[in-house]
């Protein structure tokens, strides 16, 4: 099919105005035809034809130029015959002015941006609220389920479990150890060239043990598993969610803490505290090695000043975080997919949104522990 | 627009996935200004066969010609002179309605911001939804009004071969049978051409001109009459069985 670019012209006859219009008048030319008859003087006629009978082809939206000019003009007070329609472009104008009457008017509320600004810091401000006190009201219901199901243990979903905690214990070896064992090496080269200055090296050891036994192998290791393992449970129930399979569990009469919360969520119960030891062993074979590799100690050195400093009291102090830092993770992950409604999109969404929350709420209890642990004077 | 011409080829097309081959040696012409409804048992492909015309799917062999130029891969007459409902509406779920339906005009051509606004304003309205639609996301609508954004999309550039994935499935009989007019009538003054995948049987009669029936891995066209006296065993039954008979008897076809 050639192509004629489309035109309008306007003549003023005297008090009369006829506009005529041809050539394509379709999608791929309506920008500048809508250009052309903006700029057309269409003030100041008394009556108007518009002569279309040379307009070659038409859409819906050349047809739409054509009705949105005669209305224009009619709300002008000037009533506008359309000439010459072929009957086939005719209909498309019909159904473009049904269409158009069906909304009265295109026009749009465009609103202040001062006032959306508000709203919005508003609204979020009202959604953190919110949010706080569903996530209790989360909490307040995964712990009477886990109550409820401890004294029918058939109810803990054995299977499950164990699944889970393949998933996110045992896969989980491999980045955690090459992590934290890669932070044991920085960490003894760190304070290794800051001993140095005081003759004081061979305390390397005191600090790695001090520092990874009671922060560093539980903090990083439930950082890792709140980016590796909760956003997993957030994707996980987030897509069963959208499939309405959780909703065909609740109408079989599954209860979904029961069945999906509730095994990740005692999986990473199980799982983190024993990934923290793995970790702290992790990173301090990383500093070992490397405190040995730069130091002027021996091995043997070493390995007494460090076993002088592994006390349980060190070991137990971090180890007791990490059941608390579980529990929080699988929480929010879970919640998080729970809370996937509607469009798959929102799982994307909720997903980032469980790892960052997981992780302030990790490292907010991190700084409670340390408060009541110096307060308690451990 | 009133000759006769073909507007989709289709030439011993065979597609598979692994060893399951779901058309083998199909042809299938479909002319300019025709409403062809593609039905087929569930398996037969008939997605995976508006898929491969679009060139979403490679075929393993045979020839796909649309408007004149091949669809190996999503070409240009796909992009602009085709538009497609998919099954879900497929909307950008991070765009508005209004928004949506604007794509198409961004990326191929260059409107003022009132313009689009305009033209997004009237296909709203050309669907049937209601004018706050517009400023709204997908996922605030309903399943039926999604779908009709999602053709409101597809309209955007006034195609000439319009696309649709089963259009009316998970509509109320009275939506169903308000999308099959809409259909209707923008099919007459537009001039287009629809390939229509349904399991509607209403849609089939009342606004379908030719039948497209998937049996066979291969692609039986006729009108609705000409099926009807098919031997074929499925197509007898298609045509035939009781949903059948209830909705035909009532158009008269």
């Amino acid at each position: 099919m050639a192509e004629a670019a489309g035109w309008v012209k306007s003549v003023l006859e005297g008090d009369r105005l006829v506009l005529s219009a041809g050539g394509d008048w379709t999608v791929n030319g309506v920008g500048t035809l809508d250009r052309q008859i903006r700029g057309l003087a269409l003030q100041g006629a008394g009556s108007a034809s518009l002569e279309t009978s040379e307009i070659s082809a038409l859409d819906t939206a050349g047809a739409w130029l054509l009705y949105r000019t005669q209305r224009e003009l009619a709300a002008g007070g000037v009533t506008v015959q359309l000439n010459g329609l072929d009957p086939r472009h005719a209909t498309l104008v019909d159904l473009v002015e049904k269409a158009d009457s069906l909304h009265a008017e295109t026009d749009r509320i465009r609103p202040n941006v001062l006032l959306l600004l508000v709203n919005r810091v508003g609204r979020s401000v009202c959604d953190a609220v919110d949010e706080l006190g569903h996530l209790l009201n989360f909490f307040g219901l995964v712990i009477i389920t886990l109550g409820r199901c401890i004294v029918v243990p058939r109810r803990l979903r054995i299977v499950s479990l164990v699944n889970q905690m393949e998933q996110t214990g045992l896969n989980a070896l491999g980045i955690v150890g090459m992590l934290l064992f890669m932070i044991g090496v920085v960490l003894a080269f760190q304070s290794a060239e800051q001993l140095r200055r005081f003759a004081a090296e061979i305390f390397t050891a005191d600090g790695l043990a001090v520092l990874v036994l009671r922060e560093i192998g539980v903090l990083i290791a439930a950082i890792l598993i709140a980016g590796r393992s909760g956003s997993a449970f957030t994707a996980e129930i987030g897509m069963m969610k959208v499939n309405e399979e959780v909703d065909a569990m609740s109408t079989i009469g599954l209860d979904p803490i029961e069945v999906l919360v509730l095994p990740r969520i005692n999986a990473l119960l199980i799982t983190l505290p024993l990934l923290t030891f793995f970790a702290n062993v992790a990173a301090l074979t990383g500093g070992t090695i490397m405190a040995v590799a730069t130091l002027d100690v021996t091995y043997t050195q070493f390995m007494r000043q460090l076993a002088d400093a592994l006390t349980l009291k060190n070991l137990l102090v971090g180890m007791v975080k990490a059941p608390v830092f579980a529990f929080l993770i699988g929480m929010v992950g879970c919640y998080e997919g729970l809370k996937v409604g509607g469009s798959a999109e929102s799982i994307g969404r909720l997903t980032t949104q469980s790892v960052v929350e997981s992780i302030v709420l990790v490292i907010l209890a991190d700084a409670l522990f340390s408060i009541i642990f110096s307060q308690l004077g451990i | 627009m009133t000759k006769e011409d073909a507007v989709i080829t289709v030439k011993g097309l065979r597609t598979q996935f692994g060893t399951a081959v779901i058309h083998d040696n199909l042809d299938l012409t479909i002319q300019r200004g025709e409403v062809v409804g593609v039905v087929g048992g569930s398996g037969t492909g008939k997605s995976v066969l508006m898929r491969t015309i679009l060139g979403l799917n490679k075929q393993r062999a045979g020839t796909i010609e649309m408007l004149g130029q091949d669809t190996r891969e999503i070409s240009t007459v796909v992009q602009r002179r085709c538009g497609v409902l998919f099954q879900n509406g497929a909307l950008f779920s991070s765009l508005t309605v209004a928004e949506n339906i604007q794509v198409p005009m961004r990326e191929h051509l260059k409107l003022s911001r009132g313009l689009m606004d305009e033209l997004a304003a009237l296909k709203i309205a050309m669907v049937g939804l209601p004018r706050d639609a517009g400023p709204k996301y997908p996922s605030e609508l309903s399943g039926g009004m999604r779908k009709r954004a999602g053709l409101a999309r597809a309209l955007s550039l006034d195609p000439e071969i319009v696309f649709l994935d089963e259009p009316t499935a998970g509509l109320d009989p009275i939506g169903a049978a308000a999308f099959d007019t809409l259909i209707r009538e923008l099919q007459q003054s537009l001039g287009l051409t629809v390939f229509m995948v349904t399991h509607d049987l209403d849609s089939l009669s009342a606004i379908c001109d030719r039948i497209a029936v998937l049996v066979d891995k291969r692609v039986r066209l006729g009108t609705m009459a000409e099926h009807m006296r098919d031997p074929h065993p499925w197509i007898q039954e298609y045509f035939h069985g009781p949903r059948a008979r209830a909705a035909f008897n009532g158009s008269g076809k």
